[in-house]
């Protein structure tokens, strides 16, 4: 059913249609909206859920990895400082294989303080053992959630998914959606099964201590079912079409890319805008494209590889920085192309920090600063006057 | 062995060690209808290893700081299954990550509600890391962070009351029990598991390794710890005093310091009987403050209140019988500040609180100072009305 909805109720009723039995959360911007609804839903008697009001992120993801250490299906949302304060325990529960899901509601980092969107937040947790989503539109999210429980719980994944929504810009933006309907969900979603879980009938002894015999088989175990992760995605978004009627989710998207002498590479909501200044240019006579990294982790070196080995001139555009280094996904695009054939100049370009606006100019510029010399970390709209006066 | 144990033998504790001893006793009363969340620390370390674990119970270890929260999201979890009339959830870590980096997440899981008990296994110190202090680390205790030298006696500060704050969140059971009174562990576990809603137990357990005692004495420095007044044996029920272990005849401190070698340090450096004096009156305090010390029968006759320490005696029954007038103007100046005395006025008496420990510098807690009258305030406090009767009367108070 079609509804002019909000980013985070929508995202909140599509949980409500996973049906977890426990829920927890600890308010913080832009995020709240979602455990909000959740909670109502709760409270007005149209979802059975434990919610758990916790004192800190960082046992807000320790009470969901309980719960899901038992047999539940559990669900957290956060943003920024309190996904990082989480870090710990994301580790952990990546570590434990516990099959969690998460949204992020991306937003800047402190200090200094700052409450609007960026993807510094979750990039920083790309090595942790999640695997990430990022969602372009509210349909693509809230369709990305129920994907991620799905290939979260298979017995052969048993890993964490994070789906990251850009802040303020999905997750307060209202706009048209088709929910789908809970007989679809059922279908696509069988209920939770795990392989162990810690019960007095069958005790086992979970997160024990590993020595340097055993340590490094355990990192070897998640990097290579990342692997696997990697060929059951697409599966999984194709199955999701033949129950729901539309394509979702997925590794990557091409746009306008198979002619393109210049793409860009791009995460998340800020896509959209992209692919508008390409429709515009492509009027005006230029062959450009953009590309959407869908799934961040596992990295899906071969399809990136493969959709842009054509392609002269590549930008990344990073929502987040390697402070010191370059733009993490810039970095990633480079290493899919380490000892390969093709080798097409790809320069980085960092911009839309702590909520600045990325425009269609934006885009424009970096596609016109494309065919000067390949760059790593160059700054879109940086204010000169501004770091001049601070130093 | 003739009796099976849910914390089986092979693990790899140090000989001698409390904790590994307190651990048994508890999930041995706890049943195997238990689930455990363990923090980081020595009893995670030294019962398992991949692939063996002494545990006969479902355990889980996550961090250091959250098996709090790992509980209340197991908790919640069996009552999302509707499992919770079936099994009971325990979480539990040493003093280190009950009292310091994982307090706050027991305050959490207290304040709603999970129906957890949380046991402290409290050796005074990080033990796993090597031997550092932390906040329930005891006064003057040498470690490796609170180095004795020639401007050290070790640890400067008092430990805090952990049994008492954590009643002091209106829980239905929160004690304390020694492992050198393995039968009183084994109750307050049972006791704990009976209530529904949130329990705290601390356990003192011994450590021969990080208070550098020989390990044949785990027990006798427990129990010592307990006949000097220094670890009161007590039980909190919702949030009122109920129960206090009591001494029949209370050790001299020194027997139970002079056993470890974490205090060997105060009984050679110059200024280190002062020192014993002050650990002594900790022991005293916790003695007057929960009553251990029952009155002999041959000393009814003589006196009525708790007897204090000899020489203070005379003193305070002088400044009984004078009875002085204080207006609370003159009170004010009683305020404990600069080795001033420290008084405080209740239901028109005046009372001398320079001697107790929890009124250093004429300040209660960070809640009360002295100087003031405190009618009102103590009518909320968490104790009894008895710890300020109990108090030496210095005068009555006018208007």
């Amino acid at each position: 059913m079609r509804e002019f909805i909000e980013g985070s109720a929508a995202v909140a009723r599509t949980i409500r249609m996973c049906k977890p039995g426990l829920i927890s959360a600890y308010p913080i911007t832009p995020q709240t909206h979602i455990g909000e609804n959740l909670v109502q839903y709760i409270a007005d008697g149209e979802m059975e859920c434990e919610f758990v009001n916790s004192e800190s992120e960082h046992s807000s993801a320790s009470i969901i990895l309980g719960a899901s250490a038992v047999g539940v299906r559990a669900y957290n949302s956060t943003s920024s400082q309190g996904l990082l304060l989480m870090a710990e325990v994301l580790y952990s529960i990546a570590g434990m294989r516990l099959p969690l899901v998460l949204t992020c509601a991306n937003r800047a980092v402190s200090s200094p303080i700052n409450i609007w969107n960026d993807q510094q937040d979750s990039v920083t947790l790309r090595d942790s053992g999640w695997i990430q989503f990022y969602g372009e539109t509210n349909q693509e999210v809230c369709d990305l959630h129920i994907q991620a429980y799905r290939i979260a719980e298979d017995r052969n994944v048993s890993l964490p998914v994070m789906v990251c929504m850009d802040g303020y810009t999905l997750t307060h933006a209202v706009e048209v959606i088709d929910i789908p309907e809970q007989e679809q969900v059922d279908r696509f979603l069988p209920p939770f099964k795990p392989l162990h879980v810690l019960d007095p009938k069958d005790p086992v002894s979970m997160g024990v201590l590993y020595d340097p015999a055993s340590y490094t088989e355990t990192r070897y175990a998640i990097h290579e079912t990342m692997r696997e992760v990697l060929e059951m995605i697409p599966k999984v978004s194709a199955e999701f079409k033949e129950i729901f009627g539309r394509e979702s989710g997925g590794l990557i998207q091409e746009y306008k890319t198979k002619d393109a002498d210049k793409v860009i590479v791009a995460m998340g909501s800020v896509v959209s805008t992209v692919k508008e200044a390409v429709d515009e240019m492509r009027d005006e006579g230029e062959k450009v494209g953009a590309l959407k990294v869908i799934t961040h982790r596992p990295l899906p070196s071969q399809a990136l590889y493969n959709s842009l080995k054509h392609i002269p001139q590549i930008a990344v555009l990073d929502k987040s920085i390697s402070l010191g280094a370059a733009g993490p996904l810039c970095m990633d695009i480079r290493s899919v192309f380490q000892g390969k054939d093709a080798s097409p100049k790809i320069s980085g370009f960092v911009a839309g920090l702590g909520g600045r606006d990325i425009t269609k100019d934006t885009v424009r510029e970096i596609f016109d600063r494309l065919s000067g010399d390949q760059v790593s970390d160059q700054f879109i709209g940086l204010d000169v006057e501004q770091v001049i006066n601070a130093t | 062995m003739a009796t099976k144990h849910l914390f089986a033998s092979g693990h790899t504790a140090c000989s001698g060690c409390g904790q590994s001893m307190a651990a048994r006793l508890v999930v041995d009363a706890a049943g195997p209808n238990v689930i455990i969340a363990n923090s980081t620390g020595c009893l995670e370390v030294f019962s398992n290893m991949y692939p063996r674990t002494a545990w006969e119970v479902p355990w889980i270890h996550s961090l250091f700081e959250n098996p709090a929260s790992v509980a209340s999201g197991i908790e919640a979890g069996l009552r999302s299954m509707g499992k919770l009339d079936e099994i009971r959830v325990i979480a539990q870590g040493g003093d280190g990550s009950s009292a310091d980096i994982g307090f706050q997440a027991i305050s959490g899981m207290f304040e709603r509600g999970h129906d957890v008990l949380y046991v402290c296994y409290d050796n005074g110190a990080y033990m796993n890391t090597g031997v550092q202090r932390s906040s329930q680390t005891p006064f003057d205790a040498n470690t490796t962070t609170t180095p004795p030298g020639k401007k050290s006696f070790g640890k400067k500060q008092y430990q805090k009351n952990l049994v008492a704050i954590f009643a002091a969140h209106g829980i239905p059971y929160s004690a304390t029990a020694s492992v050198a009174f393995p039968t009183d562990v084994q109750r307050k576990v049972k006791k704990a598991l009976d209530i529904r809603g949130p329990k705290f137990l601390q356990i003192f357990v011994p450590c021969p390794l990080g208070w550098r005692h020989d390990p044949g004495l785990t027990y006798e420095v427990a129990r010592l710890a307990v006949e000097t007044g220094l670890f009161p044996v007590v039980e909190y029920v919702d949030g009122e005093l109920a129960s206090a272990r009591s001494i029949s005849d209370p050790k001299p401190v020194e027997e139970y310091l002079k056993l470890q070698g974490r205090f060997r340090h105060l009984f050679s450096a110059p200024g280190g009987e002062e020192e014993i004096k002050k650990i002594q009156a900790i022991a005293d305090g916790n003695i007057r403050k929960y009553g251990l010390v029952k009155e002999k029968p041959k000393k009814e006759p003589e006196k009525e209140p708790e007897e204090k320490p000899k020489e203070e005696e005379p003193k305070e029954e002088k400044e009984v019988a004078e009875l002085k007038k204080f207006t609370l103007e003159e009170l004010a100046k009683f305020d404990g500040k600069e080795d001033r005395p420290a008084y405080i006025a209740y239901k028109g008496k005046v009372y001398d609180v320079s001697e107790k420990v929890l009124w250093d510098d004429g300040d209660h807690l960070g809640l009360h100072e002295a100087g003031k009258d405190l009618t009102e305030e103590i009518g909320e406090a968490p104790h009894e009305e008895d710890n300020v009767l109990e108090l030496p009367v210095v005068g009555e108070l006018e208007g």
